[in-house]
């Protein structure tokens, strides 16, 4: 506590000179600038999507000159985010530090006591919406989601489908398919999403509910084939693959990719932060990206941004107790 | 040496017991309905097996008979224990003073005090060192050490180099 | 030949002068993070990656290429002169490069590792080039049940049966794996082991840590301690002759080397492995084949040129699913998976069709970085010998500097700087009490991938524990493993018949 005092009345006094220094350097927004480098924590390990994207934005952020200090991003990644909630917790106030997330932001807090209320952070902006398809491999002989279906319940339980790991995304969207058509699959949990493509497309699973962005590979060169999008509406990238909510059953799952601040973060400093990130979201290279992963552009910001993460979290917890209430896993 | 081996063993038997404890608050048993062993079994067993090795090697120093070899040089062993206290308090120094005054003190201690050497010597590592640590770390690699309470005299730092 | 001629094309723009200069710059870069404790090409490459947009993609695949090559060859410096291993992939060089060093003799195996890495990396390279595309199916075929009997080899190719004290062996092996378990169960998604309810823990316990602590810290313990009776490390001295004379050496290698090397690739390109187990069970196999195998462990040469050679044909190797396949085999491999995705190459069995210029300038990059870097460090080396000649207390406070800033960048949090005290201090005792430390280091190590793929295999599989063996490509492994675990065994037996009484231990 003291020393937060001393840190911040001594950060008063060093700003003013900080400010000359910093002032030689390009000016994104009047008033408020990082005086250090800014951490971008990131909830997931070295290597995983969500690494990959947040990475992006540190090369296309320093590349554009959008932020007058460099950005370094930070993995923490420990039990599922849980290390890095927590990280932000602890620095309450700090301008300096904003978090890479995604869904595990709203169900590590639901699964684990770890004292976090994602309420008090600060939302800065919603980047992008990722998607989720239904896979089979190419190989099979399923075409459609009828097909599926028989097929899981041909095999009495012993269907296996991937997934990056119990209380992950494509788990929480395995249950609901579970519940939805009344099946039981077998759930094999693998270490990231380009683990599971690898493992269904050499025929370890039978299916799985990639992102497009880590099946698109092997998609294109015939390997794996999209049965369904879990979307409202069709994905630009497979316009021949139906939704679920087309054939009648009302399954929409969507993983978000956002940015927030630790609590009572600086409204200067979110400005700044918002401002940065909203010159980013026009940037060409970004848009030409989303467009080949088939990610969804959707950019949210500040009080938006909050009724949107309550209301995620409020479906989180629904899908979580209903998984719970089915005591299978 | 027998006492010290004993001594080991029993702390080895006593960190597996915590260790068991631990890993009970996953299921430890076959999981029927997943398949396979649930999340606390490999801890669980695995510590078990140490404790019983553990427990193997204290009741063979039991039966040997006592040697007069002694486990510590009791010469040396003030200078291990005055390094060791000398690191944990430069690691506890670190996130109040910051790196960059922490790691300077104890290189005055270990090279001034601590190995006698000459004041040419230990002024420039007392100079060089941090000043590496600077650019390899912090220019180069972008990996920032903590600074502590010195923190903002490193703005203008930053605001040259970044 | 139609691959030659698209190899001739990656050559004319990977030996460009701007390009040459990158490789260059990018080798002596590598080079000096690897050689840090605690730094490894993944650094490297993830401070570089954004720099790349500045030049053309093809040269910003040179310049990772070259400072992930840096590294790897790096890697091995940190762990002969000071017996820490900068990366998992480099413990088995410590294994008998320290013993080298310590007998003065850190020249001659650090010529061993440069000499053996540029073997390993060029056959691997070569392999790489004429069988890319067919091998990637054999990677596809690697299931969760493949990776157990996997690791388990690797394992017992390195444990096997004798050795030092058995029980202690044991305890040391369970404590590794137990210290493996600690942070988030994958299967169940649960936390568990998170001592003291410390936030530090959920991301388990890095090799790393372990590793730096023990070796780092509780080394110099032990040679504190040790320095008054004991003489001190002998200084190190090298001539040009030496150095000559040192390559001459390995010419008497090709036998380990080339094991090494398929080896390394082989077990390299699957992409749950990496280079770990590949070099260890290069280090495994050297010792069981050798005619000497009680020399290993104490300076023996072919101990440091066996797992150099396979740890840098296994980080080509590992480049192959990648690139094929888009799975990245390791950390550092992902984020060179992110800056290809970031120029809009798209990773996969594509590729190769449509992106051909791409694929071979990197290839080609990978022969003229594997050059440079064995020119540039074998240049160094009398460098690094040199520095090994300060006096002892000054390397000694230099190398816990060096440890505790090493153990903080990685995560960048002071709760793995308390951690590497205290295995330090924990590793000086057990090291006293005889307490083996590689079977701890090494449990650590491929422990999550054991118990991660037993436990896949057993779900998938709806508890059947025949699977392992019942799967022609992981039958096979586990019987490789049988054999290896019960060689020594038979050896120790034939030579017990012999002379008709076994000897007494």
């Amino acid at each position: 506590m003291i020393y937060k005092m001393t840190r911040r009345a001594a950060l008063a006094g060093v700003a003013s000179i900080a400010m000359i220094a910093a002032g030689a350097t390009s000016a994104l927004a009047e008033g408020w600038k990082p005086q250090k480098p800014i951490e971008m924590v990131i909830m997931a390990g070295q290597g995983g999507g969500a690494d990959r994207l947040a990475r992006l934005f540190q090369s296309m952020i320093q590349k554009e000159g959008l932020a007058s200090m460099p950005m370094l991003p930070v993995n923490k990644g420990g039990g599922s985010g849980a290390e890095a909630l927590r990280y932000l917790k602890d620095n309450e106030g700090d301008a300096h530090k904003i978090m890479a997330t995604l869904n595990s932001y709203f169900t590590t807090p639901l699964r684990t006591d770890i004292g976090v209320d994602i309420e008090e952070f600060t939302p800065i902006a919603r980047m992008a919406v990722d998607t989720f398809v239904l896979w089979v491999n190419a190989d099979s002989d399923i075409q459609t989601m009828e097909d599926w279906v028989a097929a899981v319940q041909a095999s009495g339980g012993s269907w296996k489908m991937g997934g990056t790991g119990t209380g992950q995304e494509d788990s929480l969207l395995t249950a609901m398919l579970e519940k939805e058509f009344g099946i039981e699959v077998t759930y094999v949990p693998f270490d990231g999403g380009g683990d599971v493509a690898k493992n269904l497309v050499g025929g370890h699973i039978d299916s799985t509910v990639n992102n497009p962005s880590e099946q698109m590979g092997f998609f294109k060169a015939g390997k794996s084939r999209p049965i369904a999008a879990f979307t409202t509406e069709r994905i630009d990238a497979f316009p021949d693959v139906p939704t679920a909510r087309e054939l009648g059953h009302d399954i929409v799952y969507s993983m978000q990719r956002s940015f927030v601040g630790p609590k009572d973060m600086p409204a200067e400093a979110v400005a700044y932060y918002t401002e940065m990130f909203s010159k980013l979201n026009e940037l060409p290279e970004w848009q030409a990206y989303t467009e080949d992963e088939a990610l969804d552009r959707d950019f949210l910001t500040g009080d938006a941004l909050q009724a949107y993460f309550l209301e995620e979290r409020e479906k989180h917890a629904a899908i979580l107790a209903d998984m719970d209430a089915d005591g299978a896993s | 040496m027998l006492v010290a081996d004993r001594v080991i063993a029993i702390a080895i038997m006593a960190l597996s017991a915590y260790f068991m404890w631990h890993a009970t608050a996953l299921p430890i048993g076959w999981n029927g309905v997943t398949g396979g062993p649930g999340g606390g079994a490999f801890p669980f067993w695995l510590s078990l097996v140490m404790l019983l090795s553990a427990a193997g090697v204290l009741l063979r120093s039991l039966m040997q008979a006592p040697s007069s070899q002694h486990f510590f040089d009791s010469q040396m062993l003030r200078s291990v224990i005055a390094v060791v206290v000398a690191l944990f308090v430069t690691i506890a120094l670190i996130p109040v003073v910051g790196a960059y005054v922490a790691i300077p003190l104890f290189i005055f201690w270990y090279i001034r005090i601590y190995g006698g050497h000459a004041w040419v010597l230990t002024t420039s590592l007392v100079i060089g060192t941090p000043v590496f640590l600077f650019f390899f770390f912090e220019v180069t690699l972008k990996i920032l050490l903590p600074k502590g309470v010195t923190e903002p005299l490193f703005f203008p730092l930053y605001a040259m180099f970044f | 030949m139609d691959t030659l001629a698209l190899l001739a094309d990656g050559f004319a723009t990977s030996l460009s002068p701007l390009n040459l200069m990158i490789v260059i710059l990018g080798v002596t870069a590598g080079l000096f993070i690897g050689a840090m404790p605690g730094l490894g090409s993944v650094n490297g490459v993830a401070i570089v990656l954004p720099l790349t947009f500045i030049v053309p993609p093809s040269s910003a695949i040179i310049l990772l290429c070259a400072i992930y090559y840096g590294a790897m060859y790096g890697g091995a410096i940190s762990s002969i002169l000071l017996g820490i291993p900068g990366a998992s992939t480099a413990v088995a060089t410590t294994f008998d490069g320290r013993p080298m060093a310590q007998q003065g003799k850190a020249g001659l195996a650090l010529i061993a590792a440069a000499v053996a890495s540029f073997i390993g990396g060029t056959i691997s390279v070569v392999l790489f080039t004429l069988f890319a595309v067919p091998l990637a199916d054999l990677a596809l075929a690697f299931g969760p049940a493949e990776e157990f009997a996997l690791v388990l080899m690797a394992f017992t190719t390195f444990v096997g049966l004798g050795g030092d004290d058995k029980l202690k062996t044991i305890i040391m092996i369970c404590l590794g794996l137990v210290l493996s378990t600690v942070g988030l169960d994958l299967i169940s998604g649960q936390p568990r082991l998170i001592f003291g309810d410390l936030p530090g823990f959920y991301s388990g316990i890095s090799f790393l840590v372990l590793a730096i602590g023990v070796y780092g810290i509780g080394e110099i313990l032990y040679t504190i301690e040790s320095s008054r009776t004991a003489p001190q490390v002998t200084p190190a001295k090298i001539t040009l002759n030496d150095l000559w004379s040192g390559i001459k050496t390995m010419n008497r290698m090709w036998r380990t080397m080339s094991l090494g090397s398929f080896l390394g690739f082989f077990v390299g390109m699957l992409p749950a492995a990496g280079a770990t187990p590949a070099a260890l069970m290069a280090y495994g196999m050297a010792r069981s084949t050798s005619k000497d195998p009680k020399s290993f462990g104490k300076g023996n040469i072919e101990g440091v040129a066996a797992p150099e050679t396979a740890n840098n044909a296994a980080s080509t190797g590992s480049l192959l699913p990648m690139l094929t396949l888009g799975i990245p085999g390791s950390p550092t491999t992902a984020l060179l998976l992110g800056g290809m995705v970031m120029w809009g190459l798209m990773p996969g069995p594509m590729l190769f069709i449509e992106q051909p210029d791409f694929v071979w300038g990197l290839i080609s990059s990978l022969y003229t970085a594997n050059f440079a870097a064995v020119a540039i460090n074998i240049a160094l080396i009398p460098l690094f010998v040199w520095a090994l000649r300060m006096p002892f207390t000054v390397l000694c406070a230099l190398v816990m500097v060096l440890c505790i800033v090493g153990g903080f960048a990685p995560s960048q949090k002071m709760h793995d700087v308390w951690l590497i005290a205290g295995f330090g201090v924990a590793g000086y005792l057990l090291r006293k009490a005889d307490y083996p430390l590689a079977p701890l280091v090494l449990a650590l190590v491929l422990g999550p991938l054991m118990e991660k793929s037993f436990r896949q295999t057993l779900i998938s599989e709806q508890g059947n524990v025949l699977a392992f063996v019942e799967r022609p490509l992981s039958g096979t492994f586990i019987a490789i493993a049988a054999l290896f675990f019960v060689l020594p065994l038979v050896k120790y037996l034939r030579k017990g018949g012999r002379r008709s009484i076994a000897p007494a231990e």
